[in-house]
């Protein structure tokens, strides 16, 4: 995130609440973010700015490991959008909880976390990968497109720069899913996999913000967004050849803090500098 | 010096600062810097970011605040605001003749979106051809995708719409 420097301070002080002792004690996060306690812009806030960085590390973890050059800057730089994002909405929940965007991205446990599942699902193959970027994007640019127009100055400012980058993400996606849907045997075979495996965790993306939040047009309605989601989504799978899967049971729980297992793991991963090192500075 | 002067030198230094992916254009060409003021001897500084997620952001802020020292304005606040949000509208015509200089296509002006399915190819800036084709969406910079003509056959970026 940003200079660590800004969260030294705060996690020194977090570590002297906590009573010190030794390494086992971290830092905590300020109440304002642990669970139950959030008020419904942090709450709105920080569900989209865990989307974005939850999804934003997924993508990240494909450097090193993508099937071709030019995936690699993609993903890459997919990745940094995300990370840009993040780091603008948690500087705008900050403001209203007292905390640094890097404390809100690293000293909070899975619970406190409040992306959608769906974004923590580990990466899988590349049509997997590139399957969630479709889904995902698919919700994400009508969202910042109506978040545009928010009464709130700092989201509509945040949405005008998510919306640009995000049509560009869904375009990639598309051309991708497109490409595999209609390509080999087997690359079709992953991708209607991949479609299949997600389905159940794309009806979370909806769940409601707070109605107030809603009604003062602050935040854009989730659920008025279905028509436009399923509009870019069936017309990617049927250039893809690929079928659009039965609505069933759908997943949900990360929007409330109930995660799945690969979480933590993420989060181990993500965290470990700030958790071995508190206050740490470079 | 007189205030209208001092303010004149400020901003002077301040738009000077050259990109640091792309240092053939200063912040200046690439419509990023928004405002320079001075109160009293304390200037401030509105630049806007490319994207969000740009590494650039924190070193062009960085490079601003030196490039303003040096020019006698010590401890200028430099401000990332994102409204109005930057496009690549923004760029100086200065700009786009520096980027295609230094061969990467300028984008197009008012292209808005491409939609999901477009195709929009931007004109060689060796050759001028108009038959070019994407290589990557991506490159090595947030703003910029990978193209080739397919007239001269070389390969160059392109700045994005955005």
């Amino acid at each position: 995130m940003g200079g660590m420097s800004r969260s030294a301070s705060a996690a020194r002080q977090g570590a002297g609440e906590a009573g010190v002792g030794g390494m086992l004690h971290l830092p905590l996060a300020p109440p304002a973010t642990r669970e139950g306690d959030a008020s419904g812009l942090v709450l709105a806030l920080l569900r989209r700015g865990d989307d974005a960085l939850i999804l934003g590390h997924r993508l990240s973890e494909w450097t090193g490991h993508a099937p071709l050059l030019e995936e690699e800057l993609a993903l890459a730089n997919i990745a940094l959008d995300f990370i840009g994002q993040a780091r603008a909405l948690y500087t705008e929940a900050g403001a209203l909880t007292g905390e640094t965007e890097d404390q809100i991205a690293y000293l909070r446990d899975a619970p406190q976390w409040r992306n959608a599942l769906i974004m923590e699902l580990p990466n899988g193959d590349f049509a997997f990968t590139m399957a969630r970027l479709l889904l995902v994007s698919a919700f994400a640019l009508p969202f910042w497109r109506a978040a545009c127009g928010s009464s709130h100055p700092g989201i509509a400012a945040i949405a005008a720069k998510a919306e640009k980058e995000v049509d560009y993400h869904l375009r990639h996606a598309a051309e991708w899913l497109i490409r595999l849907g209609d390509g080999t045997a087997e690359s079709h075979r992953r991708a209607q996999d991949a479609v299949d495996a997600l389905w159940p965790y794309t009806g979370e993306l909806f769940s409601p913000d707070d109605r107030a939040l809603v009604e003062a047009g602050i935040v854009p309605d989730p659920d008025g967004l279905r028509a436009a989601w399923a509009a870019t989504v069936d017309a990617t799978l049927v250039r893809a050849t690929l079928v659009r899967p039965e609505d069933g049971w759908m997943q949900s729980g990360g929007r409330s803090g109930r995660h799945t297992e690969h979480l933590g793991h993420l989060l181990a991963e993500l965290q470990f500098v700030q958790r071995a090192y508190p206050g740490s500075t470079w | 010096m007189t205030g209208p002067d001092r303010l004149e030198r400020a901003r002077a230094a301040a738009a000077g600062v050259p990109d640091p992916e792309i240092p053939a254009l200063t912040i200046a060409d690439l419509g990023m810097l928004l405002d320079v003021a001075l109160t009293g001897d304390a200037v401030d500084v509105a630049i806007m970011p490319s994207y969000l997620g740009c590494p650039a952001t924190l070193p062009i802020a960085q490079d601003v605040a030196a490039a303003l020292a040096a020019a006698g304005f010590p401890g200028a606040r430099v401000r990332t605001v994102l409204t109005p949000a930057w496009s690549s509208d923004r760029i100086t015509e200065e700009g786009r003749r520096k980027l295609a200089e230094c061969g990467i296509a300028p984008p197009e002006r008012g292209a808005g979106r491409l939609g999901m399915f477009g195709v929009r190819q931007p004109a060689c800036p060796r050759c001028g051809s108009a038959v070019t084709e994407q290589i990557a969406a991506f490159g090595a910079t947030p703003c910029k995708a990978l193209h080739r003509c397919l007239t001269c056959r070389e390969p160059f970026e392109a700045f994005k719409c955005h």
